[in-house]
């Protein structure tokens, strides 16, 4: 049989050149094959690791400026099954339990004493998933029904609850689940100031840095700055055209949010727009340090990924980041999209104002210009 | 007469690639320049270098009296250039990317609506840039390279790639220009064509350096033989009877083409003795044709290899 029809030569020289072409480009194959591994790696490392579940429940011990209610059954339980917590930022009583199951693995609960205008924020801010009051011996859970994880944690938290008791479901008391439905506290109104958050780095990422990459490569830039045209103008249009855009994008979210959702924006329009604009700087000087220096859009690509994918994963937008090692949330804090996420999070849930997100802003605005300046020293307009 | 452009003995590489080694010319006012030669002869690094795009790493670069450095501003209003591929912006229609340009010089709409008319373009004054032809493309490229009304143009392979038509297309454009502006022009080509039709003064260029340079009357006639026969043999291996220090005619012969070639001044009477020749030495020819010399045949007769390989 004629070799010729098993495989025609011009294939295997084409497939021959094209390997050729992507082995003799070391950036290509680091971000093609490298970095794959390396985030593989990172996050195998962050998950498996930590093989722990963890659910963080909130008991409330008095409504705000009351008097401290009794709560003699789960003072009872604490003191019975749990262990005092190792260390608290803050004065929050603390009580955690672990629980080793073969096919489950571990859980620990985190139970925190605390009232009720503090559990609230610590429910929409993702760090608790459930409200746990006891009023005369009987328990209500308040949570948002919706929420998978608040569910979970219910459940798991039943049972815990009863364990030994296996005549009785309610047994430690009565059963009593209250769905938190309240703007602001429901799992949707976690998710859309962090989905607002994720489009404004998403949008900066790709729409500035591949754009400029892509307008490089196709000698555009070149063509451009060999007029008299001002390349801070250049810059400066590019940016102006993705805030506008990304003002764009997400006031339809936020619309949309509001007539499905009926979410409501609880504090300062005005310091929300100043936080917005910082959040796009941020993500706009970090965009043009990314795209300073590469033509090779599969470099882009790599270099647009390195940025966005560690924050998707750390930085809260479906999630809270809390479920991560306590070692890592400072350092998860202050990465950008995390500052934005809580940011806006605090605006639209919690009624922060100006007064509260001074500190973010500023930090977003301080690295947007510091990026900024690293990138136009080294762009590459040829 | 200071030349418009001055460029003297510049040097670049890249990595481990010596591109220009040690380029001097000068460019007069009004003068259609062509730097001629085959890919990779250094051509674009040049022009690129002219263009302030580059920087040349040894050597200086003078247009109108004034260096890149300090004077770039000013510079960049007195050139147009097209580069050899540029893409403009995919879905900005022609008259909207020229009106873009426009503003980078301050100029209105009058002057790309003139552009417009000058290149061409008024059926597809509102197609897409990432729907146009090779040649509109190209077209656009020059259009954009002449809003400015340029002292100094500068053309980086303007017509590679075209088609018959669209290459004649510009050149109609670059030969109107230099009826009726005063423009000095650079043109880069690896189509001596090109050369022969736009310029007066050619720049022949091979591995980074200029081999030969001068009016096409001066390139082509300077060993007072212009005129050229090619010939080939019914039976080839004969062609070493007709080679030597002791035949009449100093005839160069290609083995691998099986091609004889031989430089002369007059037809008229230099075929019938190179008829008698053959006839004496019993060699029957296949094919005989008769042309004027090209700067191809000069770049050829000096490097041993031609302009398009």
């Amino acid at each position: 049989m004629n070799k010729n029809t098993l495989l025609p030569r011009q294939l295997i020289h084409l497939i021959a050149a094209l390997f050729k072409d992507i082995f003799r480009q070391p950036a290509v194959l680091f971000w093609g094959i490298v970095f794959p591994i390396l985030m593989s790696l990172g996050l195998g490392v962050a998950f498996t690791q930590k093989p722990d579940v963890f659910h963080t429940v909130a008991v409330i011990k008095n409504e705000e400026g009351r008097q401290a209610q009794a709560t003699p059954r789960m003072d009872a339980f604490f003191a019975a099954q749990t262990a005092p917590c190792e260390s608290s930022a803050d004065q929050t009583p603390c009580f955690k339990l672990s629980l080793q199951e073969e096919q489950l693995g571990r859980t620990t609960f985190t139970f925190l004493k605390t009232d009720r205008a503090q559990a609230m924020v610590l429910l929409k801010r993702g760090r608790v998933s459930i409200l746990l009051e006891e009023k005369e011996e009987v328990l209500k859970y308040q949570f948002d029904p919706l929420n998978p994880d608040s569910q979970l944690t219910y459940l798991k938290l039943v049972r815990l609850l009863n364990r030994g008791k296996p005549d009785s479901v309610d047994s430690i008391g009565h059963n009593d689940i209250q769905p938190l439905t309240v703007t602001g506290t429901r799992y949707i109104d976690f998710l859309v100031p962090g989905l607002m958050s994720m489009g404004i780095m998403m949008s900066c990422m790709w729409g500035l840095s591949y754009g400029m990459i892509e307008k490089r490569s196709k000698k555009l830039l070149r063509r451009m700055v060999a007029t008299p045209m001002k390349k801070s103008y250049f810059l400066m249009a590019l940016m102006i055209v993705r805030i506008a855009m990304n003002f764009i994008e997400s006031g339809l979210l936020v619309l949309f949010a509001y007539l499905v959702f009926h979410i409501r924006i609880q504090g300062e329009i005005l310091a929300l727009i100043v936080f917005f604009v910082a959040g796009n700087i941020a993500f706009g000087g970090i965009a043009v340090f990314i795209s300073a220096r590469t033509a090779n859009t599969e470099i882009g690509n790599g270099l647009i990924n390195v940025v966005v994918m560690p924050m998707m994963v750390l930085s809260g937008v479906f999630f809270s980041y809390h479920n991560f090692p306590d070692w890592s949330i400072p350092y998860i804090q202050k990465l950008p999209l995390s500052l934005l996420a809580d940011g806006i999070r605090s605006i639209f849930i919690e009624g922060a104002g100006f007064s509260q997100i001074a500190m973010p802003t500023l930090l977003l605005f301080a690295m947007g210009i510091g990026f900024f300046a690293a990138g136009l020293k080294i762009f590459k307009w040829h | 007469m200071e030349p418009i452009i001055k460029v003297k003995e510049v040097h670049k590489s890249f990595k481990n690639v010596q591109a220009v080694k040690g380029i001097s010319l000068n460019v007069h006012a009004g003068q259609f320049t062509a730097l001629l030669g085959p890919n990779g002869a250094g051509k674009t690094t040049l022009v690129e270098m002219i263009e302030g795009i580059q920087k040349p790493d040894q050597g200086e670069i003078f247009i109108m009296g004034k260096s890149w450095k300090g004077h770039a501003d000013e510079l960049h209003r007195l050139i147009g250039l097209s580069l050899q591929e540029t893409h403009f912006i995919d879905k900005l229609t022609v008259r909207e990317t020229l009106r873009l340009f426009a503003a980078f010089y301050d100029l209105g709409r009058k002057r790309v609506a003139e552009i417009i008319d000058l290149v061409g373009l008024a059926e597809k004054r509102d197609a897409y840039a990432v729907n146009l032809s090779g040649g509109q493309r190209q077209r656009l490229a020059l259009g954009i390279a002449l809003l400015n009304n340029p002292k100094i143009l500068l053309l980086d392979e303007p017509t590679t790639g075209l088609d018959p038509n669209a290459r004649r297309e510009i050149w109609n454009i670059l030969l109107q220009l230099k009826e009726h502006a005063r423009t000095s022009l650079i043109l880069t080509t690896h189509y001596m064509e090109e050369a022969e039709h736009l310029c007066d003064y050619v720049i022949i260029m091979h591995q980074g350096r200029i081999l030969k340079e001068g009016t096409l009357e001066q390139l082509l006639n300077g060993d007072g033989a212009e005129k050229i026969i090619e010939f080939t043999l019914e039976k080839p291996n004969q062609a070493a009877d007709l080679l030597g220090s002791r035949v009449p005619f100093p005839i160069q012969w290609e083995p691998d083409l099986g091609r004889g070639t031989l430089l002369v001044s007059h037809f008229e009477t230099q075929i019938p003795s190179f008829f008698d020749f053959l006839k004496q030495k019993n060699v029957r020819l296949k094919n005989l044709e008769c042309r004027r010399k090209t700067l191809d045949d000069v770049f050829t007769s000096m490097t041993g290899r031609r302009l398009d390989e």
